[in-house]
């Protein structure tokens, strides 16, 4: 019980943010962060899903067995992502069908089994929780800001608006694939910049 | 032993209890689901076709099985009466299948209006048929007969240029409508008239 409370939530923001600190769970950040939009619904999905998996993780802490654990863990991942998409598909259709396949992907996303494996399993629920919403909304933001990245440079919008006016001529190689690994590379560089200091 | 029967014990449990809550939720969101597809996948065209009706086509649709499928039918309210039946039907396009909605206007029988719903057709060729209203305006007012086919077909519709496969199967589906309205006169005028 070294942490307090604050501090378990705060190192999700910075000192642990998935996708440019511990770099997991790169196949939703690459794939989706065409936009604003995109990115923050893909991570309000994933923050709901690994609030709920730590929770129930941490609650049936000492009942699972050990030797079954990652099969229990996938199994309230699953049924938690599975809920997602159901209420996804019922309340934000637009949304659902730009992000398609990758919100059950959200089931094999290690940050979500890192979450429970290392850390929901050996603390106790208030703590999980915690942990959950520190690296589900750390994960929320790198998403949005790389998708704002994305969409600025090769789309000239935010959110949908119009930012550089009609003279702008649209980087579209930032919307296509290869512009996420770069946008993602010059995030990690400016993050191992910032923190080198 | 013993552990084996825990774990086994824990993971049915834990398993049923997810399937049972899974079950739950999706025959409580199914109805809307089923809404929220049809808004945002149909919808567009159905309000195209549609546009002007006094109702709302989405709200008031039934469901008919003919040749063994279930077909969903939406109604529009013209001058307060229930005139116009639409329903999908499909063409082979020069990228795959393409969904074309067909309007039907049962007092007048001629074709109300068409509009294409899903389509994987090259983007400013065959797309086209989706995104310019001038080419499907064509079918409005359109007898029900040979007349909706392309020109060098034998009717009364101009290709788009550059995309007479395209512009075929979005002929071909709404000869396919009209053949099914013609099949099922009864029963589908029957049921548009009850709204």
């Amino acid at each position: 019980m070294a942490k307090t409370l604050t501090q378990e939530f705060v190192k999700g923001l910075w000192e642990e943010v998935p996708p440019f600190r511990l770099v997991l769970g790169l196949c939703p950040v690459l794939a989706v962060t065409t936009t604003v939009e995109n990115g923050i619904g893909m991570g309000i999905a994933t923050t709901f899903v690994l609030v709920c998996a730590n929770t129930l993780v941490s609650l049936l802490r000492n009942i699972i067995p050990s030797r079954v654990r990652i099969a229990c863990f996938i199994l309230i991942i699953a049924t938690f992502v599975t809920l997602v998409e159901l209420l996804m598909q019922a309340f934000a259709y637009p949304l659902f069908l730009a992000l398609g396949i990758f919100i059950p992907l959200i089931v094999v996303n290690c940050v979500v089994l890192g979450r429970s494996e290392a850390f929901a399993s050996k603390n106790r629920p208030i703590n999980a929780i915690a942990d959950g919403l520190g690296i589900g909304i750390g994960f929320t933001l790198s998403l949005g800001a790389l998708g704002a990245v994305r969409e600025v440079l090769g789309n000239g919008t935010f959110l949908g608006m119009e930012v550089f006016g009609p003279s702008f001529v649209p980087f579209t190689f930032m919307i296509e694939a290869p512009g996420a690994f770069v946008g993602l590379g010059l995030m990690l560089c400016i993050m191992n910049f910032i923190g080198k200091k | 032993m013993r552990e084996m029967i825990k774990m086994v014990i824990v993971v049915t449990v834990l398993a049923s209890f997810s399937g049972g809550l899974l079950a739950s939720v999706r025959n409580g969101t199914k109805e809307r689901i089923e809404v929220a597809q049809l808004t945002f996948v149909k919808g567009p065209a159905i309000q195209k076709i549609m546009e002007g009706s006094s109702n709302d086509p989405i709200e008031d649709r039934f469901s008919l099985t003919i040749n063994d499928t279930e077909m969903d039918f939406f109604v529009g309210k013209f001058d307060g009466k229930p005139k116009t039946v639409a329903f999908e039907g499909f063409g082979r396009g020069y990228g795959g299948d393409m969904g074309v909605m067909v309007g039907i206007d049962i007092e007048k029988e001629t074709v109300h209006g068409v509009a294409v719903t899903t389509h994987a057709e090259t983007p400013g060729l065959g797309s086209l048929a989706a995104d310019d209203p001038g080419f499907v305006s064509q079918f409005k007012g359109k007898p029900l007969d040979k007349s909706v086919k392309l020109t060098q077909d034998g009717g009364l519709i101009n290709a788009l240029g550059g995309a007479t496969v395209t512009s075929r199967a979005v002929c071909n589906a709404a000869e396919q409508i009209v053949r099914l309205y013609e099949e099922n006169k009864e029963q589908i005028s029957e049921k548009t008239k009850s709204f």
